[in-house]
């Protein structure tokens, strides 16, 4: 497994962990201009640290559904080109606000990842689409979303099984889910995200 | 505003680069089918010199966008919260002046009347609903049930808006405050001693009007970390709740983050401020 180029393992005092280059956003250990990209805040940090072929190799255009405070995304946005960001909820977007100041390649929009038209007049085609929204219907969202992903684009997805149906069985949530995806992507790779986040199933996959 | 642009043109179309507030409200309203390369046809189409121009003016338009949208929700939210707890306020207050009336009435035409919003609910459960008494004891349940249903869309709504003001002052009172400082961003800038005495204000009018004894403290003492003082430690236990509440109102406003330790803290300050008493 490669990480991609902005990415690096890097040793915080006793601790050694990814990190990038930017701006602190949410009180991580920095060493010089790099800062810890803890993977139990991050899914995508857990899809890395876990070794999974993301085929992400820095500087790429990208897509990313479910920004919240911002937390991963912010990371995304230190080692990728333009880096558009779309969440919906305005507590957590305030914060977003913040990550977006000091990076002039991020692009916060307040919109439903349900509702692609809505940002189609802003976002071009991207080469990684990052979904995770912890929301029920994620299959459907990658569906949606799927017009700006490339061709030889990668969906990176992180399914939360809680989200869909809090009683069913985290597996059978994962194979439903899975189900739908299909179609409109090839499913390449998929992996559990523990130790650092449970009940979530790690997905890459492109465009069929 | 969508109908402005045609399916297929950029968030930039028609819009001058120079006007943040004009490309915030294209990026907030507009819409699009086809998804294109829109800093290549922004740069062909000559509405910007480069790309590099191009991400320029869209972080700028995007930032601009996304702070509108976040301040008006939020404004929205404490707006909304402020009208609930006045409603409720008011249906409590209305109910109970009613219940007054129903009792008197009723004192005056029973051997066994009662008082307050039971008994007109005791009242309202007879049969003759055609004898006014009891039809106005019947008005009175209703704004009684309405209160109760107020106070529960208030407690579910004020964590929303105030996270950390609702975990330290209960979510009723995180309300009453941020409606008598005029909005939580107001509350937010209010100091501590001001805190203190919000609500002092209109018992002080109740009691130059000669119905009120004269007003020491503001709504905040209706608060057990008050109430479970003794008497002459309370005005230390109002000043470190007022402290907190500040910091929490402050908070609530600039980030909305929850902080738990908060919590931790006045209850470690209530208890220091306690154990004087046993000295
Ligand atoms: C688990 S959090 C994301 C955490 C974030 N990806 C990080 O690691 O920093 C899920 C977020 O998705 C957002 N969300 C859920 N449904 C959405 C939708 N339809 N459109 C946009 N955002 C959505 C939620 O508001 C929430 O902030």
């Amino acid at each position: 497994m490669t990480l991609p180029d902005g990415v690096e393992r890097r040793s915080f005092g006793e601790k050694e962990g990814l990190a990038t280059r930017g701006e602190p956003v949410y009180g991580e250990p920095t060493d010089g201009a790099w800062r810890r990209w803890d993977p139990r805040r991050s899914k995508l940090g857990a899809m890395l640290e876990n070794g999974m072929e993301t085929g992400l190799s820095g500087g790429e255009t990208v897509l990313y559904l479910g920004a919240a405070a911002g937390t991963t995304v912010g990371h995304v946005a230190d080692f990728a080109s333009p880096t558009y960001a779309v969440e919906f909820a305005a507590r957590p977007a305030r914060d977003l606000l913040s990550v977006a100041e000091s990076r002039r390649n991020l692009f916060p929009l307040l919109k439903d990842a349900r509702k692609p038209e809505t940002y189609a007049h802003v976002v071009e085609p991207v080469d990684a689409l990052i979904q995770d929204v912890a929301t029920r219907g994620q299959a459907k969202v990658a569906l949606a979303n799927r017009r700006f992903l490339r061709e030889d684009g990668r969906l990176l997805m992180a399914i939360k099984a809680r989200s869909e149906d809090v009683t069913a069985d985290p597996d059978a949530v994962f194979e439903t889910v899975l189900g739908s995806l299909e179609d409109g992507y090839e499913i390449l790779e998929t992996g559990p995200l523990a130790p650092f986040h449970e009940d979530h199933l790690a997905v890459v996959a492109r465009p069929r | 505003m969508t109908d402005r642009r045609s399916p297929s043109t950029g968030w930039f179309a028609g819009i001058d680069p120079g006007d943040p507030e004009a490309a915030a409200g294209a990026i907030r309203d507009g819409s699009g089918d086809a998804v294109r390369e829109w800093p290549q046809v922004a740069v062909e189409s000559g509405a910007f010199d480069s790309e590099a121009d191009y991400y320029a003016a869209l972080h700028d338009a995007t930032v601009t966008a996304t702070r509108a949208a976040v301040r008006e929700a939020e404004t929205a939210d404490d707006r909304q919260l402020i009208h609930s707890v006045r409603a409720m306020d008011d249906c409590e207050r209305v109910a109970n002046e009613l219940a007054e009336r129903v009792a008197e009435w009723a004192g005056s035409r029973r051997e066994d009347a009662g008082t307050g919003v039971d008994y007109a609910g005791t009242l309202a459960g007879e049969d003759d609903a055609a004898e006014p008494l009891v039809s106005l004891a019947r008005r009175v349940c209703d704004l009684d049930d309405e209160a109760a249903s107020l106070r529960a869309h208030v407690q579910r709504t004020a964590p929303e808006v105030a996270p950390n003001l609702s975990a330290l002052a209960g979510p009723v009172l995180a309300a009453r405050l941020v409606a008598l400082a005029g909005g939580l961003k107001d509350l937010a800038r209010k100091p501590s001693g001001t805190i203190q005495v919000l609500g002092a204000e209109e018992a002080l009018f109740a009691h130059l009007r000669g119905h009120a004894p004269s007003p020491k403290h503001g709504v905040i003492f209706v608060h057990e970390a008050i109430q479970g003082t003794s008497p002459e430690h309370r005005g230390s236990a109002a000043r470190a709740l007022a402290g907190k509440l500040a910091i929490a109102a402050r908070i609530d406003h600039y980030t909305g983050d929850r902080k738990p330790e908060l919590d931790a803290e006045l209850e470690e300050r209530i208890e220091r401020i306690r154990e004087r008493e046993t000295e």
